[in-house]
């Protein structure tokens, strides 16, 4: 057979290889989805959102899990972004190919691929054990340590991204340093940075092992930080094994609305990206 | 893009005959459809000049030594730089102009692994020295860059970024400032109603003069312009050298370009380097009409280059 006749199968098999890997991904993706689908949207209803989680046997809904997930979501998110962007600063702009950055950018590498959890056993050793009892700021905590390497790992991304003539330019006005990246830099780099820090927030909204050791659960309305706080992901874990179905249907609820919730900042995150492709 | 063929591709006449006049000649058509009152202003823009007031020196650099890494890139260039005058430094790639403009305001000190060595003394003072402030030595000491690089932010704030880095003004003081430089770039008809939009909004050609505006509105002493024209079409190139002309009366100005014509058009002084060395340096009429190098002829005649 000719050279170019062997070509033609090799590439036509691999053509067959990469679609039928393909086909299976998709095949278990939409499998999960429609099991989600059929259990979780029957379980969504008014009082899904207006009622805390009830005993067993009672109805209920999952109010005090949602205002938990969110509360301790966005704390994390407040807590893990700031220093995450300063350091994903420090690496792209002050420390580039210096030893103490490329320990950095190791390190924060090991933190980005930790099991989550390793983090939730941290924080409980570190916070819970010297707290003497569990709490949403725990879980905050345990939920930024997961938000900070994704940060760093983004900023730093999209601020190498930004051209060096954009820094000669702005230096040769006479511009201090620290004025170029935050009045220069960051601007131009601020969509990028934004996506990452959506990526992390839908990263965390799902956790589950992170908060095991730390939030806890409260089968009540709480708003205390210092006190165990209700989220879906535990809840989720916690119903979907009991044996009771109304428990059960809560569990599917909430599997969709975080599904739901990822899906909406994973999808904004794209929006975010687009635009920053188009204005350089 | 044409005005740089038109360096190799002209004909290669009796060096003697080159000068002025023929460097002019190969765009005629340019010139005669778009604007063709501003012609003679062009051609007698350098000669017209050189003759006018005394000499101020504004700039002297002594044995200018500068290494990327290991490499010299410049092997001890000795140059003075002239008040309210303009100079060209030409040369092939790679000959080192582009790096000596850049000794000028210290920008290449952004990179850790470049250095200068020797003294650059700006009215009498050598900014070479590890004292010397580099923010305030670049808000003195202007720079356009070969691409636009409008900051991301609108017409107006990129004018005005400069200005507030060093000077509180009240907002209609500002807006006098901003205005005031745009006017100055031949930007101004082209913007005055929309400062709001975006600088990237704007083409190349209005980019770049919109980063010459926020160059000059900060009033800088010395105007570096790396290549200024170089990613621009021939009408918007036009435009940059009709500003240069009439920038030269206020700054010490240094154009680095590839194009031969533009050096010959827009300077009074050129210096033609070649692999790290100042080869010759002289007023542009004499460099274009009679070198006294060897080099200098074949590389203003297109023998090389």
């Amino acid at each position: 057979m000719s050279r170019y006749g062997r070509r033609r199968i090799a590439n036509r098999v691999y053509l067959a290889l990469s679609f039928a890997a393909t086909a299976l991904g998709l095949v278990f993706l939409f499998l999960v989805l429609y099991a989600l689908l059929r259990n979780g949207v029957p379980a969504l209803s008014g009082p899904l959102f207006t009622q805390a989680t009830p005993p067993p046997g009672s109805a209920g809904g999952l109010a005090n899990a949602i205002y938990g997930s969110v509360v301790m979501t966005i704390t994390a998110t407040l807590v893990g972004t700031p220093i995450g962007v300063l350091t994903g600063t420090f690496l792209a702009e002050y420390g580039k190919d210096s030893r103490l950055a490329a320990v950095v950018r190791f390190v924060n590498d090991i933190l980005l691929s930790a099991p989550s959890i390793i983090i939730g056993l941290f924080v409980y050793e570190v916070v819970v054990k010297n707290m003497g009892h569990f709490s949403a700021w725990a879980g905050s905590v345990a939920l930024a340590l997961i938000v900070i390497p994704v940060v760093v790992r983004t900023t730093e991304n999209m601020l190498v991204l930004v051209p060096n003539s954009l820094r000669e330019a702005a230096s040769a006005l006479g511009t201090p340093q620290w004025r170029v990246i935050v009045e220069i830099i960051y601007r131009a780099a601020l969509q990028g940075m934004l996506t990452g820090v959506m990526l992390a927030v839908a990263r965390i909204a799902g956790e589950t092992a992170p908060l095991l050791f730390t939030a806890l659960n409260n089968q009540f309305w709480s708003t205390d930080m210092n006190a165990p706080m209700a989220n879906l992901p535990v809840v989720i874990f916690q119903f979907a094994l009991s044996p009771y179905s109304d428990w059960q249907v809560l569990a599917w609820g909430g599997a969709m609305l975080i599904t739901l919730t990822i899906l909406v900042l994973n999808i904004l995150a794209r929006i975010l990206a687009s635009w920053s492709n188009r204005s350089p | 893009m044409t005005m740089d063929y038109s360096d190799a591709t002209a004909p290669t006449p009796p060096p003697k005959s080159v000068p002025v006049k023929p460097v002019s000649d190969p765009m005629p058509p340019r010139q005669a459809k778009t604007l063709p009152n501003l012609t003679p202003q062009i051609a007698t823009a350098a000669p017209a000049t050189t003759a006018a007031a005394k000499l101020v020196v504004k700039c002297e650099v002594r044995d200018l030594r500068f290494y990327y890494k290991q490499f010299e890139a410049l092997k001890g260039i000795n140059l003075t730089l002239h008040d309210k005058r303009v100079t060209a430094f030409i040369g092939p790639s790679g000959c080192g102009k582009s790096t000596l403009l850049r000794v000028l305001n210290r920008i290449y000190e952004l990179y850790p692994d470049q250095r200068a060595k020797g003294e650059v003394l700006v009215d009498g003072r050598n900014i070479l020295d590890p004292g010397q402030d580099l923010n305030l030595l670049r808000a003195k000491i202007g720079m356009v860059f070969q691409k636009p690089t409008p900051f991301p932010m609108s017409i107006y704030d990129n004018v005005a970024f400069g200005i507030r880095l060093y000077e509180t003004l009240r907002s209609r003081e500002l807006d006098e400032r901003v205005e005031e430089a745009l006017q100055r770039a031949a930007l101004w008809n082209e913007v005055k109603d929309k400062l709001r939009q975006s600088g990237l909004s704007l083409s190349g050609g209005q980019q770049q003069r919109l980063c010459i505006a926020r160059a000059i509105a900060v009033k800088p002493e010395i105007l570096l312009l790396d290549e200024p024209a170089s990613a621009l079409d021939p009408i918007s190139t036009q435009r940059i050298e009709e500003l240069i002309a009439e920038l030269k009366s206020d700054y010490c100005i240094v154009i680095v370009t590839h194009n031969m014509q533009q050096a010959a058009r827009s300077s009074d002084y050129t210096a033609f380097m070649y692999l790290g060395s100042l080869i010759e340096f002289d007023e542009t009429e004499a460099i274009f009409t009679h070198p006294s190098q060897k080099q200098t002829e074949d590389y203003i005649t297109g023998r090389f280059g």
